[in-house]
């Protein structure tokens, strides 16, 4: 396989995977929080076909009343863990891009800055990096959310999630862009522009910035799985998103409870469902980053 | 020696600089301890100033850090409300199991990468190289989270391990802490392993195929002793450096693993005194694994400094 078909088959893959979480609302056949109190752990459902009904109340199967279809079991509840994955799959990988855009955006600014600049500026910058780097990344957003409000709504935990996970994972990003804004400001295009009169704001967008690029895309191809990991494990932590919106985080953690672990197996599909993401990913992020070593 | 103590003093004003950071972040922080209390109807916005003043919250920042710098060195790291104690004896404890933890692990998982790294960086091309890059792909992608909970519900299936904690009670307490350790810490050697691997084959392969080890190739020097005695310490620089990166990501994922696990580490701590935003748990946490980052690498750092004689001269 070529470098750029890798690239096109980890693309499609990955982009099947979020399509499935953002079309959950057609997907899946239930609501995420619609209770089923009489089949509390019901254990996934074959297929019977002649109870299946297709494009029934705008949503791509489900079966008649009082029938109820559970691909992938439900939970104590009796919600089903099918319709709550797909669901959930919009939390998770929504704030892992969302949080990695606000990383790299900020990493791009204060990298640029710095590297363009250099003098206090880059040494300022340089140093807040090493601080917040002093930190395991758990332990500084465990810290981070520690010192922010507990008792907050859904959504708010949503957006403080990737406030927080982007905010503090700024500075892997600007280090890499702030070297190669450094080796770029000396390149012999920049030096001539710079001569003829050209202003800073010019220099940096029109010949630093495209310069930048490749490192943005790497860059993002391994935040991106960081930080969906990131937000799975807060919320397992009861310090993200909490019920009854799901995210793969809050529900993994109920199949961490006893009786979920010796009886309930299908809990642990938000678990899985995490690594073909990872994998897609992965394989971007390998064949971005390893392009002319293949060829020996 | 001006090397490893420039290296100290840096690591000791990162430290520092956490603490100030952490500071000046707790006092912006809305809500502490007390306003949990308040939630309470009974308590009564006087009782709550009162005990604020009681517990000194109540004075200026600087007095507040001067005195928490104070208890540090006295060794009790400031006062736990929710524990009513010192932080300190709560620590100890704690810190023993998570270092214990992630102590084996780190060796284990070096043990293990090692010579998988260098075997690999022998057989590239060959079937086996490919078969284990494929294998260490699929395991980098699986979560240590989603790993920690198979395990322990195959050790609650199976009964062939505890499920869960550190020691049960009974005698041979070295054999029943051994069994304790297995799960968490194949948890954790397993995260790491794909990692470690990886950056060991890609030096090693640096090493092999480099113009110094041609000529001792053709000199007849054994492989063994050419791998281990000369390749190994010129593809260590990288290794080393990454032995201090990898803590962190150690020490994150030995969180997750204590947490699940009921492992009686800084983790599960650390979640009931944010829990309980016990402002004063959370920070000695805070500077505790700041501190294992900081030794970590300064570790890494004097190992360097011993191997490579081309730091010395800097």
């Amino acid at each position: 396989m070529t470098r750029r078909t890798k690239i096109a088959a980890a693309l499609v893959f990955l982009g099947i995977l979020h399509g499935l979480a953002i079309f959950a609302g057609f997907l899946a056949p239930y609501p995420y929080a619609e209770q089923h109190r009489e089949f509390p752990y019901a254990p996934p459902t074959g297929i019977h076909w002649s109870g299946l009904q297709f494009l029934v109340h705008g949503r791509l199967f489900g079966v008649r009343e009082p029938g109820v279809v559970f691909l992938l079991g439900s939970d104590a509840y009796g919600r089903d863990v099918f319709s709550r994955l797909l669901y959930g799959g919009r939390v998770s990988l929504l704030t892992g891009l969302l949080a990695a855009f606000l990383s790299l955006s900020l990493g791009l600014a204060l990298g640029t800055a710095a590297g363009f600049y250099g003098g206090w500026l880059d040494r300022l910058l340089m140093r807040a990096g090493e601080l917040v780097m002093a930190l395991p990344w758990l332990y500084l957003l465990l810290a981070v959310r520690a010192f922010l409000p507990l008792h907050i709504t859904t959504v708010q935990a949503f957006f403080l999630l990737i406030v927080i996970i982007g905010g503090v994972g700024w500075v892997r990003p600007a280090r890499m862009i702030r070297g190669v804004v450094l080796s770029a400001r000396e390149r012999g295009f920049v030096l001539a522009a710079r001569g003829f009169g050209a202003s800073d704001a010019y220099l940096i967008r029109r010949h630093i910035l495209p310069l930048t690029l490749g490192v943005v895309l790497t860059q993002a191809t391994v935040l991106i799985p960081q930080y969906i990991l990131a937000e799975v494990a807060l919320s397992f932590l009861g310090l993200g998103v909490g019920e009854p919106v799901p995210s793969w985080g809050n529900m993994l953690a109920e199949a961490q409870q006893y009786h979920a672990l010796v009886a309930h197996g299908w809990m642990l599909a938000p678990g899985l469902a995490i690594i073909p993401v990872l994998l897609g990913y992965l394989l971007l992020a390998d064949t971005l980053m390893a392009p002319a070593s293949r060829a020996r | 020696m001006r090397y490893i103590g420039r290296r100290l003093l840096h690591g000791l004003l990162l430290l520092v600089g956490v603490s100030v950071l952490s500071f000046v972040f707790a006092e912006m922080a809305p809500g502490d301890y007390f306003s949990e209390l308040r939630t309470d109807p009974r308590v009564s916005a006087e009782a709550v100033a009162a005990l604020r003043a009681q517990y000194g919250l109540d004075r200026p920042l600087p007095v507040r850090y001067a005195a928490w710098v104070a208890s540090v060195l006295r060794g009790d790291f400031g006062y736990s409300l929710a524990y009513n104690s010192p932080v300190g004896p709560l620590l100890w404890g704690r810190v023993r199991a998570t270092l214990l933890l992630t102590g084996t692990a780190t060796f284990l998982a070096w043990l293990l990468a090692l010579p998988l790294g260098i075997w690999n960086a022998t057989a590239r091309g060959t079937w086996f190289d490919s078969v284990s890059k494929v294998v260490l792909s699929f395991l980098l992608a699986i979560p240590e989270l989603l790993l920690a909970i198979v395990f322990l519900m195959l050790a609650v299936e199976t009964g062939w391990f505890p499920a869960g904690g550190m020691v049960s009670p009974g005698p041979e307490r070295v054999k029943d802490l051994a069994w304790h350790l297995v799960l968490p810490v194949a948890v954790l050697v397993l995260g790491m392993l794909p990692t470690l691997v990886r950056h060991v084959r890609a030096s090693m392969a640096e090493a092999i195929d480099s113009p110094f080890a041609l000529s001792a190739r053709a000199q007849g020097i054994p492989r063994q002793r050419m791998l281990f005695r000369h390749l190994l310490p010129a593809a260590a620089n990288p290794l080393i450096s990454l032995f201090g990166f990898s803590l962190g990501t150690l020490l994150s994922a030995s969180l997750l693993v204590e947490v699940v696990m009921g492992w009686p580490g800084l983790g599960p701590l650390f979640l009931e005194a944010i829990m309980a935003r016990d402002f004063a748990l959370v920070l000695a946490v805070v500077m505790l694994s700041a501190s294992f980052l900081v030794v970590g690498n300064l570790l890494a750092d004097i190992l360097l400094y011993r191997m490579d004689p081309r730091i010395r001269m800097k």
